[in-house]
């Protein structure tokens, strides 16, 4: 029995303030600000001039256990994600072993529970030992007690055509769905960690042409049409890629795509001075890159916003350049990324942001407790903003094992006060609640 | 009784013409009476020639033969008390003709329990002709065991053997032109008990 | 009937029904002391065989022997080509011997047909490639019918890979002409192209979900052999991935109807597609199958080959 809580004052979705009342993991009530008869709340909340939002849900995660526990773990992992007001992420299968079979989702599943912070939504790979070959064991990760839905190689790309199309294909079979991770190898290797352009010239690093990765979007969105099956995908980062989603949802294509938070604000720029903290996968791009992603966000071309959170032991960026590990911390900043960029920006509202941090995801994921409206009788998964309050990142102060993140020193608006998964506080005060 | 299929464009007739046409030229050489006379002579017959009704079966060749057999079966029993063993006989497979007409469907042989090792088989047919059916009948018995004796009971014989065969016991000795058509009708299959010979001019 | 038969598609109703009387009396040979019908006496039936294949050859081998005809094997396996011959070169050698009949399994689809075309006496389809196996839908459909009494109106579940299956291709056809409604079971990845336009004009259901499909308790199930080189083909991902998908496992035995026959055209994959408690279950029907190929293919052979050479219709 969890217990029972009060906010009072919280601006729904950025609009009217409301009192909510939160019992047995449900939403009780939504009554107008300062109307509530709600007195035996065993903690009450001052949400005046908070912003609420449906816990947010993250589409692209990397937890790192099994394999790499020095870095994060799901434990400390969803520590960072409640921070971020996440209720919700789907962790990605690239851990050691791969997540390919459904032992191993069970495995990643049955962690996320015991640490109970936030809801672990196991990524089965798409191939078996991502290796792009055989398909891995779908449907048994679908059938198990994972419930694995969504299916992805993220890291590598299923670049083999056939391949691809028999995952597509199979996935039909229990409503799953394909994350890809468009790169592809013969015209981006896996060394390639610099935007193909002027700035790869200059400072001899391989280059990553966009349309590596406009070539396999085009690709799979044909594949999907043709397989009648749908298709999601991952971390978006070139004007090409949104013109050709675009395109494929006007011709009734069943394809998602999400970005990341660092795709929407960093561009490839700060790569000059070869700091490693800036060497992700997709590459950071030039600004009309950003610029289109804002906007395909704005309407809706792009579904999603998701973290691509991918912690690294410093050890693994202390390389050069061209050696170091790819990625970038996501889970604690994105909020704020998504605030100072789209709301500050005049380009999403706070509806848009819950659409686009929430609703979005938990429908592609298929996730059914996670996205909903706040709204009498569902789940009590929310976020509390507040939407005015600048914060400038210090990277010490993250929750996070790892301390590859790209925001430290900026300052961002908009900063995550509180959040609930099914009623209990799991942040306070900006602050973990719960060990 | 297994039931007549008319023939599609692509399945050819079965074996038996039906036959007995009304409106014919021809004339009855024996009514329901004289038909049910000749079994029960023939009845009498078998059981003389064999003493009794010890080890007798009683095979019908299709078409006719068959309640041919079942009638002197019943007849039989009538004056002996003991039940005679009856069975069925196809000999389609057995015919020396196969390659020079329409392939035609088997019909169904059905052994009797006590099979027909050891027995004195009587083969039952409507009309004897060239004796080609009943060399077909003989060679089907071999492959189904082997009899002590084979004997042959027909209700016609209407002459023009082609081979050495005859029989043992007939209804009634029909000399015929080869020309003309001998045809026997019986209630079980043609609803009416009749033999009646046709078409002498053609 | 017709001279040839390549397909289900050469019959009609009636030559099944013909097909199926004629063989229920050959079925009653195989328990006589002596196996022989005169009936292709002094008849020669070539079985040339392309591709190997124990079950069905020997199948045709005893049905022509228990005719009384001449049934030579010739294992022509490798593709002529690669020896520099044609397909028409290798069938035109072997029937100038003079034979009344041939009998051919060949790897590629359509090879039955085009050799029909190059030869005077009529050819039987033992399988070709992906296409067609008639004489095992007929055996198949007559096995269900001695079972069920009739297929008009009943309902039957075919499981397996169908994209590859010349089984579920001549089954759908004879299913459907003897009034059984049909539907076919199969991960989306071993479901044939075009699938939902083909079932929607022949009129059978399809299904990714087995579970769902046994639910309903069809009559009979027919489960097909899936072929384990398929993985590499990225159908499926494991063999126990497909057991637990689409496998006849002992607890979907438990589902279905009691005396629903199970049917397989084998040879079986225990614990594949099939588990052990089904393929010995007293509703597997497998070995009346396999006895009622013999019976089903000397009714073919009989109707075929016994009667005047050249036949009703080209």
């Amino acid at each position: 029995m969890t217990e029972k809580t009060l906010i009072k004052g919280a601006r729904l979705l950025g609009g009217d303030a409301a009192d909510l009342v939160l019992a047995d993991g449900v939403i009780t009530e939504v009554v107008a600000a300062g109307s509530t008869t709600e007195v035996s709340a065993d903690r009450t909340v001052d949400a005046d001039g908070l912003v609420a939002l449906p816990g947010l849900v993250d589409l692209h995660t990397h937890l790192r256990q099994p394999g790499r526990e020095d870095a994060e773990t799901v434990l400390t992992g969803s520590r960072a994600a409640a921070v971020g007001g996440y209720t919700a992420v789907l962790a990605m299968a690239n851990t050691n072993p791969v997540t390919d079979t459904a032992e191993a989702a069970e495995h990643v599943f049955d962690l996320g529970r015991a640490a109970g912070i936030c809801d672990v939504q196991p990524v089965g790979a798409v191939t078996k030992g991502l290796q792009g070959e055989e398909l891995a064991e779908l449907g048994l990760m679908a059938r198990s007690r994972a419930g694995v839905k969504v299916f992805s190689d993220d890291g590598r790309c299923v670049h083999d055509a056939r391949v691809m199309r028999r995952a597509l294909e199979y996935v039909k079979a229990f409503g799953g769905v394909v994350s890809q991770h468009a790169q592809d190898p013969q015209l981006a290797p896996y060394t390639s960690c610099c935007h193909e352009g002027e700035l790869s010239g200059r400072l001899g690093l391989p280059g990553w042409p966009g349309v590596a990765e406009e070539v396999i979007v085009a690709r799979d969105v044909m594949l999907a049409r043709h397989t009648g099956s749908r298709v999601h995908v991952a971390h978006v980062s070139t004007a090409g890629s949104v013109e050709v989603v675009r395109w494929a949802k006007a011709q009734g294509i069943d394809v998602t795509a999400e970005v990341t938070p660092h795709h929407l604000l960093l561009t490839t720029d700060l790569l000059e001075g070869y700091d490693p903290t800036y060497k992700v996968n997709p590459p950071l791009r030039p600004a009309e890159d950003v610029e289109a992603l804002r906007g395909a966000l704005a309407d809706g071309i792009i579904d999603a916003v998701a973290t691509d959170h991918a912690p690294h032991a410093r050890h693994d960026k202390e390389h050069a350049f061209v050696d170091a590990a790819f990625g970038m911390l996501g889970l604690e900043a994105a909020l704020s990324v998504v605030c100072t960029v789209m709301v500050e920006g005049g380009l999403l509202d706070w509806a848009g942001v819950a659409r686009v941090m929430s609703a979005s995801p938990a429908r592609i994921a298929g996730l059914e407790g996670h996205g909903r409206p706040l709204a009498v009788g569902e789940p009590a998964n929310l976020t509390l903003v507040d939407p005015s309050a600048t914060v400038t990142v210090d990277r010490d102060a993250s929750v996070s094992l790892s301390r590859n993140n790209p925001w430290h020193g900026r300052e961002l608006t908009g900063a995550v006060r509180a959040t609930f998964l099914r009623g209990r506080a799991t942040v306070l005060d900006s602050a973990l609640a719960l060990p | 009784m297994r039931r007549r299929r008319r023939s599609g464009t692509l399945m050819p007739a079965r074996t038996e013409v039906p036959d007995g046409t009304i409106h014919d030229d021809g004339r009855t050489v024996l009514d329901a009476r004289d038909v049910s006379r000749a079994l029960t002579r023939i009845s009498h017959e078998i059981l003389e020639r064999n003493r009794g009704a010890e080890s007798l079966v009683l095979l019908g060749i299709h078409t006719r033969g068959v309640p041919l057999a079942q009638r002197i079966a019943e007849k039989i029993q009538a004056v002996e008390g003991t039940p005679v063993d009856v069975g069925t006989l196809d000999v389609t497979m057995y015919r020396d003709d196969l390659r020079s007409h329409p392939t035609r469907a088997p019909h169904h042989t059905q052994m009797p329990a006590g099979g027909v090792d050891g027995k004195v088989v009587v083969l039952v047919d409507d009309v004897l002709f060239s004796g080609r059916t009943i060399r077909a009948a003989l060679d089907a018995v071999a492959d189904l065991g082997r009899p002590d004796v084979v004997r042959l009971a027909v209700l016609v014989d209407r002459g023009h053997r082609e081979l050495p065969i005859r029989a043992d016991h007939v209804g009634k000795n029909l000399p015929s032109a080869r020309t003309e058509r001998v045809g026997v009708r019986l209630a079980e299959i043609d609803g009416i008990d009749e033999v009646r010979i046709s078409g002498g001019g053609s | 009937m017709k001279k040839h038969l390549l397909s289900i598609d050469d019959l009609s109703r009636d030559d099944i029904e013909a097909l199926f009387e004629t063989a229920a009396e050959m079925h009653d040979v195989q328990h006589r002391s002596v196996k022989k019908l005169p009936a292709l006496r002094g008849r020669t039936v070539i079985n040339l065989f392309f591709e190997d294949s124990t079950r069905t050859r020997s199948s045709f081998e005893i049905a022509g022997k228990w005719l009384s005809a001449d049934v030579i094997n010739i294992s022509a396996k490798g593709s002529s080509a690669s020896k520099g011959e044609s397909l028409r070169d290798t069938v035109l050698t072997v029937t100038a011997m003079g034979i009344d009949g041939l009998v051919m399994r060949h790897g590629a689809s359509g090879a039955a047909h085009q050799v029909a075309g190059w030869l005077d006496v009529p050819v039987v389809n033992a399988g070709d490639g992906m296409h067609e196996h008639p004489t095992q839908a007929l055996l198949d459909a007559y096995t269900l019918r001695r079972r069920l009494g009739s297929l008009e109106g009943r309902h039957v579940a075919i499981v397996g890979d169908l994209t590859h299956s010349r089984v579920f291709r001549s089954n759908i056809k004879c299913l459907a002409m003897l009034g059984a409604r049909v539907t076919v079971v199969a991960p989306p990845t071993l479901m044939p192209a075009g699938i939902d336009a083909w079932a929607k004009d022949a009129g059978f259901g399809t299904s990714w979900d087995l579970d769902e499909v046994l639910a309903e308790e069809p009559d009979a199930v027919m489960m097909l052999r899936v072929q384990r080189e398929r993985m590499s083909g990225g159908y499926f991902p494991t063999a126990r991935e497909y057991t637990v998908g689409y496998g006849l496992t002992r607890e979907r035995l438990a589902m279905l109807k009691p005396d629903a026959p199970i049917c397989h055209p084998g040879p079986m994959n225990r614990g594949l597609e099939i588990a052990p408690e089904a393929a010995d279950a007293a509703a597997s029907a497998v070995l009346d199958q396999v006895s009622a190929g013999v019976a089903i293919r000397m009714s073919v052979l009989y109707h075929l080959i016994a009667g005047p050479n050249e036949g009703v219709t080209p």
